[in-house]
């Protein structure tokens, strides 16, 4: 009972907070409702039950990209114009409603073949094995860190004072 | 009524269309990067649904939510520099300014 109050204010607060996002016109309070959505999506890991995917949402979306967006917002200077619709407005809202009609409407008619087994408690060793062990997944990982090597330093070089 | 994998799945096609239209309508260029992070986050909540309710024992969803938390980090850092490389040659971040290599 009380996972399923906790997933209908979880739900309710992120899709608030993500519509704050796209209406405000103040970027800067935009960027604080984007924070407030990615701690709500944190919580709706933990009404999942993977615990370590909300730690690593808080570290890394909370902590990590939330700075670096404040900081591009303080660099330019979006505070003062607003955050404004381009002539696209109406268009753009006509597909994400088609877009989203037609994806609940695949998602409620499909007869998805549930597991009735519970979740794996602690998930963090069973990730580990997942990521590290036998058969699992060791080669996108170093292709991860490759990608994240590659992408700081293309992140460095663009913003360099020539 | 209680909370299944539809309602997860119903979750997530919402934020995602509320980051598909933030990624189409609005000229402010971190505001669309804002909605780009918007829409990863719903796929990841789905991804972590259907992990959750079809193959609870084998976690893949949950892996390959990490990566999705990768990727968006090395795009972010490289996305919100590109901006800022834009904002210092052109003085301005509006989507609808920037058209330097439009035909």
């Amino acid at each position: 009972m009380g996972l399923e109050i906790a997933f209908w204010i979880l739900a309710a607060t992120c899709i608030g907070a993500g519509l704050a996002v796209v209406l405000l016109r103040d970027v800067f309070r935009a960027a604080l409702c984007l924070v407030l959505c990615f701690l709500m999506v944190a919580g709706i890991y933990v009404t999942l039950s993977a615990d370590f995917l909300a730690a690593v949402q808080v570290l890394i979306y909370v902590g990590a990209i939330s700075i670096l967006i404040i900081l591009a917002i303080m660099l330019t200077k979006g505070v003062q114009r607003g955050s404004l619709s381009s002539k696209l407005r109406i268009p753009a809202f006509v597909v994400a409603a088609l877009f989203l009609g037609a994806v609940s409407f695949a998602m409620i008619n499909t007869p998805w073949q549930l597991a009735g087994v519970a979740p794996l408690e602690p998930t963090t060793p069973a990730l580990a094995g997942k990521l590290f062990g036998e058969g699992g997944f060791i080669l996108p990982v170093e292709i991860a860190a490759v990608l994240l090597l590659a992408a700081i330093l293309g992140a460095i070089i663009l913003v360099r004072e020539k | 009524m209680s909370v299944g994998l539809e309602h997860y799945l119903i979750l997530s096609a919402i934020l995602f269309s509320i980051g598909l239209y933030g990624a189409l309508a609005k000229r402010n260029a971190i505001v669309i990067l804002m909605s780009i992070e918007i829409m990863l986050s719903a796929v990841s909540i789905a991804m972590v649904a259907f992990s959750r309710y079809i193959v609870p024992l084998l976690l893949t969803g949950q892996v390959f939510v990490i990566f999705i938390m990768v990727v968006a980090a090395a795009e972010a850092a490289v996305g919100l520099a590109i901006i800022i490389a834009i904002y210092r040659s052109r003085e301005t971040i509006d989507s609808t300014q920037i058209d330097l290599m439009k035909w």
